[in-house]
């Protein structure tokens, strides 16, 4: 059996999700679109059922892809549990009679229970139920409370028998307005504290600066967390731990042998350097455990946080104004902030987005702009020796090539840019369940996609090496890297794999001996060209191959003009 | 702050604070469709309860819901204060 998870958003439906489910929880992409959902199992007296957390919709008639995706969902399911959002009755209620007109059995949750009470809102749940015809089961999944209830009762779940079925909109808020009035009563009641917060945070100049404190936190959080489980758990394993084993399989297959060069690699004065050595076994596992995963880990966690908290929805109206400017509007910070993290699952978030000239101008400044947690992790590890002045170098370079590139995209790009329209969700204490579980998802999910591509890289790198491939490529690419960026022949191996991953070009710059100028160049110049393979391939999957090609060629044309202003002002 | 005297005026002209009854969208179905599934439709009652500067988005209470809703779009919903 395969149960639904059908509600609007932000109505705690993933909350609801995590209390059915276990722990045996995959996401997928809908079939032919990149809208991702969630399943997991649920223990049903002998057998077990699956749950399908469908992607939010406000309505079953669609404006966008991801409730497009939702409507197709509900052809396939067996039964509908409707998150209802207790608070909200009138709007939530239209999303129910739409399911109720389908021929699906339906059984509702009334979820966020607790939070009528302290709004002074007063449901009767018994009368909805009678009204609306099918179950009505009052629930706060945070605490668990009417879970059990809930699926004692899944087996009463059924199609009511007065439907309504091809209702115009009009009939049916008519109906919703009548129900609501039958069953729930509002009294007065005083702001909470989080009220004022929301109250604080919509405000144009304290929510400014607010949006500043949460953000520096933020990368403060981030780095503090990173760099804590680097310090304190994957250096201190690969130098105890696994260091000493190499040490002994170096000894056993001797240095300069080929088995030597592709597991361990280099070892430099004696030793192996985990940045430089490059072999499979050293830097090919070291970057994505050690280097990389602790910034996955704490940028993601972060950043589930946030989710959680529901102050994403705010940072977007505050940045709203801006990227405007830039063909977008607010809502496309939240694509750009999961690019931090990783530009695959960025790129397929600019599906939010409701026209063809934002997303393609959302995904190509992603692509250009906005740098990886593996190639940031790389960024600060290497280029933060030279000092943090040439960090800040890269950033800024990025960000002013982000603004203009989208300043001229807005202009050049022809389509139009529709505004925001978001609802805001009220401020809400993380739960940590939800957290965890997005966490895990996100952190297995880059495990899986990351190291086997790593590995790959590193060994074909080796191999490319050893029959001398890239002495032809350098020979060819010199002119433009000598002359235009300033930077040695051999970079351009680097820059060419970072089509295959960006962190472990970065870590082939090492061994390279540049200096804090050339460093700087070309991790600009590599964060800024080519997008990893993994990203090209969503580009191209998402905006089609001619508007990819152009993508690429803003890439290019604005790699080399900032790679080469760089060169020419530092 | 500007409160405005009973009336008819865009969501961008009304006051903060201030609530009003959504009478007219000046704009297509898309729009409209957008506006309705948010609860947004002719006859409902919003309050405002704030802007954003440098013509940034308007932030409406409907019901107990907060939406957020951009300048542009704003100009276009007519609400009667009063």
């Amino acid at each position: 059996m395969r149960i639904l998870l059908v509600g609007n958003p932000n109505v705690g439906k993933s909350a609801l999700f995590s209390r059915l489910t276990g722990t045996r929880i995959i996401t997928s992409n809908y079939p032919g679109t990149t809208v991702g959902f969630t399943t997991g199992y649920l223990k049903l007296g002998e057998g077990q059922a699956q749950v399908v957390d469908v992607p939010g919709t406000y309505t079953l008639e669609p404006t966008s892809k991801a409730e497009e995706v939702a409507v197709e969902m509900l052809k396939e399911g067996d039964l509908v549990i409707d998150v209802v959002d207790a608070t909200n009755l009138e709007r939530n209620l239209n999303l129910t009679l739409q399911l109720l007109e389908r021929q699906i059995p339906v059984i509702v949750a009334l979820n966020m229970w607790d939070d009528t009470h302290h709004r002074g809102i007063h449901i009767d749940a018994v009368k909805l139920e009678e009204l609306v015809g099918v179950p009505v089961v009052p629930t706060v999944a945070v605490t668990g409370q009417g879970i059990k209830e809930l699926v004692r009762r899944l087996a009463e779940a059924k199609v009511p028998k007065t439907t309504h079925s091809g209702s115009s909109s009009d009939e049916r808020w008519a109906r919703v307005g009548n129900i609501t009035s039958q069953v729930q009563s509002l009294t007065h009641r005083h702001h909470a504290w989080h009220e004022r917060l929301e109250d604080a945070s919509n405000h144009p100049i304290s929510g400014f600066l607010i949006a500043l404190l949460v953000l520096f936190a933020t990368f403060w959080f981030i780095r503090f967390v990173g760099e804590g489980i680097i310090g304190y758990v994957t250096d201190p394993l690969f130098e105890y731990l696994w260091t000493p084993v190499l040490m002994k399989l170096s000894v056993a297959l001797e240095p300069g042998t080929f088995w030597h060069t592709v597991l361990i690699g280099n070892l430099i004065g004696g030793q192996i350097d985990y940045f430089q050595s490059f072999g499979l076994l050293s830097t090919g596992l070291y970057i994505p455990l050690a280097a990389v995963l602790p910034y996955i880990v704490s940028f993601y966690l972060a950043l589930g946080i946030l989710e959680d908290i529901g102050y994403l929805p705010r940072l977007a109206v505050l940045m709203d104004t801006m990227f405007h400017r830039l063909g977008l509007h607010g809502y496309a910070i939240i694509p750009t902030i999961l690019g931090f993290g990783c530009n695959v699952p960025a790129v397929m978030g600019t599906r939010i987005l409701e026209s063809s000239k934002q997303r393609f101008i959302a995904a190509t400044l992603i692509s250009v702009g906005v740098p990886c947690a593996a190639l940031q992790a790389m960024i600060i590890g290497m280029v933060g020796q030279e000092g943090v002045q040439y960090v800040a170098i890269v950033y800024g370079s990025l960000f002013a090539s982000w603004v203009i590139i989208g300043l001229i995209l807005n202009r050049t790009v022809k389509g139009f840019s529709p505004e925001l329209l978001l609802e805001i969700p009220p401020y809400r204490l993380p739960l940590w369940r939800v957290v965890g579980q997005k966490l895990w998802l996100r952190v297995s999910g880059f495990l899986k996609e990351a190291l086997p591509i790593v590995l790959g890289t590193v060994l074909v790198v080796n191999i490319l090496y050893a029959v001398g491939a890239f002495d032809a490529v350098a020979n060819l690419a010199s002119p433009i890297l000598t002359t235009l960026l300033g930077l040695p022949q051999e970079t351009v191996v680097a820059l060419a794999i970072g089509f295959l991953r960006k962190d472990v070009a970065m870590g082939m710059l090492a061994p390279l001996a540049l200096t804090a100028k050339q460093l700087v160049i070309s991790s600009t110049v590599l964060a800024m060209s080519f997008p990893c393979v993994a990203t090209f391939v969503v580009l191209a999957r998402e905006l089609g191959a001619r508007r990819t090609l152009i993508a690429t060629g803003v890439m290019i044309t604005a790699a080399l003009t900032v790679g080469s202003l760089q060169n020419l002002i530092l | 702050m500007v409160m405005r005297q009973r009336g008819q005026y865009t969501l961008v002209q009304m006051g903060m604070g201030q609530t009003g009854t959504v009478i007219d969208i000046h704009g297509g179905r898309g729009l409209i469709r957008r506006l309705d599934a948010l609860g947004i439709r002719p006859g409902k009652k919003v309050t405002k309860i704030s802007t954003t500067l440098f013509r940034g988005p308007v932030t409406l209470r409907v019901d107990s819901a907060q939406v957020a809703v951009g300048f542009g779009m704003a100009n276009r919903i007519v609400v009667e204060v009063g």
